[in-house]
């Protein structure tokens, strides 16, 4: 292969691989100053209310919980905040959402049968990691599209 | 023994894993191979129906649903189907018994299969019923996860169907047929880097004995009905490895390759059933993650029947998503793309072809929702091994393990990776089907366009279940 029939292929990797590393490094500027938020959770079988938080990195959340049935729990991925509750017990807890993106919140405690699928989500914005994903989605199809190769796909 | 790599039709390079790992050879060549693995995998499956139906109706403490549907599916879809194809067809314990029943033995010498050998009618010889079972299992999937008496009755209602058909139909009609998850699994093995093939078909054109097919004192003919000698794809073949035992002429081998390499070549006939099954697997591996790891209570309770009413609404949004909606899309994109190409295929051709680029994304998606299953549930495992029947036992000291969510952080994130790679891969299917149509590659782009922004737009939904 010839030298000029090389260069235009680096190019294009290289501009690839600038894109990709914008998509992924590039600040998300956010215009919310950080509060405290007081939220009540009220777990039942097997769902929780409300079944979805929004709220804004750097908060600090005061999550109120409660049971309405059964003994729940509460186990927040990314946070690794793990709680039981009971009914007519409130469990209290506090954390500062530091880091954005969308975290389920499960029940840890077996409460019946669609227990491993009681979950709820709490969205911390701005939720960078679908932003980025789903960017890194659109460049990586039309990087595949652009940069397809006879040859290549034979 | 023969060991170099062969040239395939696309020149290609292979590796003859057995030509090279002599012991390895052997080892598949004896009659016991396949019999002892599925002895092996039949006991933890037996514990699973006992456990199933006499254990704990606890599913998160029941080995039945903890080894089913969390360890043996993670297996399956993570490791088995993607790096080894139909190997589990190989080891399946399910179609066991049968197959058995119809040998006369287990291990033994060959022997007159006991069967009434009736042919499969004609008109069912695609994947229709599979198509039809995997979506039963589907619309029933939030019990079947669930609770283990169901989950047990299933696998017996699959193993006592495929006993059922061994004693009144040929060799492996069950599995090649009807089984449920063999379809999918034949379907996704067209990914995997491992492929059983011949090595020169010639040579079999050549062979007047067609061993592979009649069978001799080595083995049996080939269960799946598949003349070795025209495979030029996994989801045909079982990885029975009876070929392999049979041919006289050392021509069947067993080879590493690019992985899905299958995948964009050309479909003999109407195969309108395998692109509904491409279709009806990668909405399932959206409408999945949506029900069951989504916040919407009401939709859980609904595919979980409490109560009839709420079940039919779902069942019948589930379906017309999957066979109305998802396959209207597809053919939408499919069209409009084939209005644009020059490759003068029917659209129905185009829709056939063009399904195979949604392999490797529905298998992506798989993986991803088995990957986030298995690791916030997996650690169940430890209990349910120590005390599988939830009796109060303690065999192995770990009753006691609570549940762990296992990489909660980053599992996301995996996901995501998952999906992307998917995604790059199904475009890069669909770019192949579009250049074998059309070798000028004029417009190319333009019959493909569409159908990637098809693909594109079912992996941001799925971003948006894992992430948003």
């Amino acid at each position: 292969m010839s030298e000029n029939q090389r260069r235009p292929i680096t190019a294009r990797r290289v501009i690839l691989l600038l894109v990709v590393l914008a998509v992924l490094l590039v600040p998300i500027p956010t215009f919310h100053t950080p509060h405290s938020r007081d939220v009540v959770i009220d777990a039942s079988q097997f769902e929780y209310s409300p079944p979805r938080l929004n709220i804004n990195r750097g908060d600090t959340v005061n999550v109120t919980l409660n049971a309405s049935d059964v003994v729940h729990g509460f186990f927040l991925d990314g946070y690794e905040i793990d709680s039981r509750v009971e009914p007519g017990i409130s469990q209290k807890f506090t954390f500062t959402a530091d880091r954005s993106g969308k975290f389920r919140y499960r029940c840890s405690v077996a409460c019946g049968p669609l227990h491993p699928f009681m979950i709820g989500e709490l969205v911390v914005g701005p939720n960078e990691p679908v932003w980025r994903a789903s960017a890194l989605a659109v460049v990586a199809a039309a990087a595949v599209l652009l940069g397809a190769r006879k040859r290549r796909m034979a | 023994m023969k060991t170099m790599s062969r040239e395939s039709p696309t020149d290609e390079k292979r590796f003859d894993v057995l030509g090279r790992m002599p012991r390895l050879r052997r080892m598949v060549l004896s009659r016991a191979f396949q019999p002892v693995l599925m002895l092996l995998l039949l006991a933890p499956f037996a514990l699973a129906v006992t456990a199933g139906l006499l254990g704990t109706s606890a599913g998160n403490r029941n080995f039945g649903i903890v080894f089913v549907w969390i360890v043996w599916w993670a297996l399956l879809m993570v490791l088995l189907v993607p790096g080894l194809g139909r190997f589990w067809c190989t080891v399946c314990p399910i179609p066991a018994p049968g197959e058995w029943i119809q040998r006369r033995g287990i291990i033994g010498g060959v022997a007159k299969l006991r069967t009434l050998g009736l042919r499969w009618p004609r008109r069912l010889r695609n994947m229709w019923l599979q198509n039809a079972g995997f979506l039963m299992l589907a619309l029933f999937s939030t019990i079947i996860l669930t609770r283990p008496s169901v989950s047990a009755a299933v696998i017996v209602g699959l193993t006592g169907t495929a006993v059922g058909m061994s004693l009144l139909f040929e060799k492996r009609t069950f599995c090649k047929y009807v089984c449920p998850i063999g379809g999918f699994i034949g379907l996704y093995s067209m990914v995997a880097p491992v492929e059983l093939r011949v090595r020169d078909a010639q040579v079999c054109v050549d062979h007047r004995s067609k061993d592979c097919i009649t069978g001799n004192e080595n083995g049996y003919g080939c269960p799946w009905m598949v003349y070795p000698g025209k495979l030029d794809r996994n989801l045909d073949c079982g990885f029975c490895t009876e070929c392999l035992k049979t041919c006289t002429m050392d021509n069947v081998v067993v080879n590493l390759r690019r992985p899905g390499t299958d995948l964009g070549k050309p479909v003999r006939g109407k195969r309108i059933d395998e692109a509904f099954k491409a279709l009806i697997m990668l909405t399932c591996s959206i409408i999945y993650p949506a029900v069951l790891f989504g916040p919407w209570a009401t939709v859980k309770a609904w595919a979980g029947i409490e109560s009839l009413g709420g079940w039919l609404i779902y069942a019948a949004g589930f379906l017309a998503v999957t066979l109305v909606v998802m396959p209207g899309l597809f053919w939408l994109a499919v069209s409009r793309g084939q209005k644009r190409s020059c490759s003068g295929l029917t659209i129905r051709q185009a829709f056939n072809e063009y399904a195979h680029a949604l392999i490797p994304l529905g298998l992506a998606s798989w993986i991803a929702f088995s990957v986030g299953f298995a690791l916030t549930n997996g650690s169940y495992a430890l209990a349910a091994i120590s005390d599988p029947l939830g009796w109060g036992w303690n065999l192995f000291g770990t009753r006691e393990a609570g549940w762990t969510p296992y990489l909660s952080s980053t599992a996301p994130g995996i996901q995501a990776v998952i999906l992307l790679c998917g995604l790059i891969f199904s475009v890069r299917t669909s770019l192949r089907v579009g250049f074998r149509h059309d070798p000028s590659g004029a417009t190319t782009m333009q019959a493909t366009s569409p159908v990637a922004v098809f693909l594109l737009a079912c992996t941001l939904a799925l971003l948006w279940l894992y992430l948003g």
